[in-house]
């Protein structure tokens, strides 16, 4: 009955889950993507929304705050203002009745997880920033949103990329009360924090608007994803 | 004067957890708690948007995370490891009756489990396990800025998946605890009755009154 006698199973057990962690960090992001093509379509189907609770290819909803008011599209309004010809409050009726931008890209999130191919429908934030009559003085653009507490901010070149949109219908549908509703930021080329949900308002400033939220707390001010706009790949 | 050799009288109690091993399951279990209950709100989206707050629970689930290692850390290295070791070297092994039940793919009823049941080997090892790897995983979200996005995504992927595992394995560990309050004692107050250790843990049950009737012996033996 000697204790060191037997088959090392607990070993074995951890040593393979490390090996099997190990694998998982660097091919999980193979996986995820086949995972997600297999899955995505069953889930699509799934009545009990118990597939939901599976790490597939799914969105995480982020708030840094307590539980958002929710604002429908009736009462929604989007201010345009600061270091501009014309201040502009925008309701969704008007925002639809502008040219229509549409794009298909993942959404990306900085810790890792990744949507692949959403479909987003919205406005280029360039047609507005044109429509107000962006001051020479101005110098970069605050969004700000309507959880009260959420900023975040582009240069005025980052702002008027092409990809960079308001969206106010995703996959189809509205932009729901969660994904950041009734109208968000899209933008695209950048992590998924750089995309403000829950748009209140989007301010020209005179000075360097800065860091936003999650730029103060130590994310780049610049959320550039991996070899977007040319630019050298570092990681952040 | 007595040479009757002494029996073990049948209230005795054995001892089966001794206080740093269960102190450290309660600080571990609390931790595990912790860490469920922040990593669901970052992770069920009914409840992020719910709960909200991102920076302080991502700051709770992180400090957490990192403390995790501590309690387990002290306790098998401290100076009072003495009775923790002793069952880690059990856990670790399997002998000929885990081996046959594993075999069995755990249907096999008969085998006589030693201190612990080989189900509780493998649980043992698998949360020594899934500490490790959801550190690992954990950090490189963490520290994500170090690492290419391809790691991110795929350590989120890893620990994503095995944190669904483990809560999945944690509920087993709560049902087998609710349908035994004689172990939840053990864990509590550290000893259990012979009946129990009998008909639970039959090969612990001998080794352990072999023992205790060796020393009785030794105590009683004539001059």
């Amino acid at each position: 009955m000697g204790m060191a006698d037997g088959t090392p199973v607990g070993r074995r057990v951890v040593l393979g889950m490390l090996a099997a962690g190990v694998g998982g960090v660097l091919f999980g992001s193979k996986a995820a993507t086949v995972l997600e093509r297999v899955v995505a379509p069953l889930a699509l189907r799934d009545g009990t929304g118990l597939l939901s609770l599976f790490p597939v290819g799914r969105f995480r909803f982020y708030s840094v705050t307590g539980p958002v008011p929710a604002r429908s599209e009736a009462e929604y309004r989007l201010a345009v203002g600061g270091a501009v010809a014309t201040p502009l409050t925008l309701t969704l009726a008007d925002l639809r009745a502008l040219p229509v931008t549409r794009l298909t890209e993942d959404f990306v999130c900085v810790t890792g997880w990744r949507v692949h191919d959403v479909k987003w429908k919205g406005v280029r934030l360039s047609e507005l920033l044109d429509r107000a009559g962006v001051a020479g003085s101005a110098q970069g653009v605050l969004f700000r949103s309507f959880d009260g507490l959420y900023t975040e901010t582009l240069s005025l070149a980052q702002a008027r990329r092409d990809d960079v949109i308001v969206a106010y219908e995703m996959e189809g549908g509205p932009v729901i009360h969660d994904h950041g509703g009734p109208v968000r930021l899209y933008c695209a080329p950048m992590f998924g924090y750089k995309s403000i949900k829950w748009l209140d308002r989007i301010e020209l400033t005179e000075a360097d608007p800065g860091p936003g939220y999650w730029a103060n707390r130590g994310y780049d001010i610049d959320g550039w994803l991996p070899g977007a706009e040319g630019r050298v790949d570092r990681p952040g | 004067m007595s040479t009757v050799p002494a029996e073990v009288p049948e209230r005795v109690r054995l001892e089966r957890f001794d206080r740093t091993e269960r102190v450290l399951h309660w600080v571990n279990a609390a931790l595990f708690g912790l860490l469920m209950a922040t990593g669901a709100a970052l992770y069920l989206g009914f409840l992020s948007t719910l709960v909200g707050h991102r920076p302080l629970v991502r700051w709770t689930h992180v400090v957490a995370g990192l403390v995790l290692p501590v309690p387990v850390l002290v306790a098998r290295y401290g100076p009072w490891r003495r009775g923790l070791a002793a069952d880690v070297r059990r856990l670790s092994r399997f002998d000929a009756d885990d081996r046959r039940w594993a075999r069995s793919l755990g249907r096999d009823r008969a085998v006589r489990p030693g201190k612990f049941h080989p189900g509780q080997k493998l649980n043992a090892a698998f949360t020594v396990g899934v500490m490790a790897v959801l550190f690992l995983t954990g950090s490189v979200m963490h520290w994500y800025r170090f690492f290419p996005v391809d790691w991110r995504t795929g350590a989120t992927f890893t620990h994503d998946w095995l944190a669904v595992a483990t809560a999945v394995v944690v509920a087993g560990h709560l049902r087998m605890a609710r349908r035994d309050p004689e172990a939840r004692r053990a864990m509590r107050e550290g000893w259990v009755t012979r009946a129990w250790a009998r008909r639970h843990r039959p090969r612990w049950y001998e080794e352990a009154i072999g023992q205790l009737n060796e020393a009785r012996q030794a105590s009683s033996s004539p001059e």
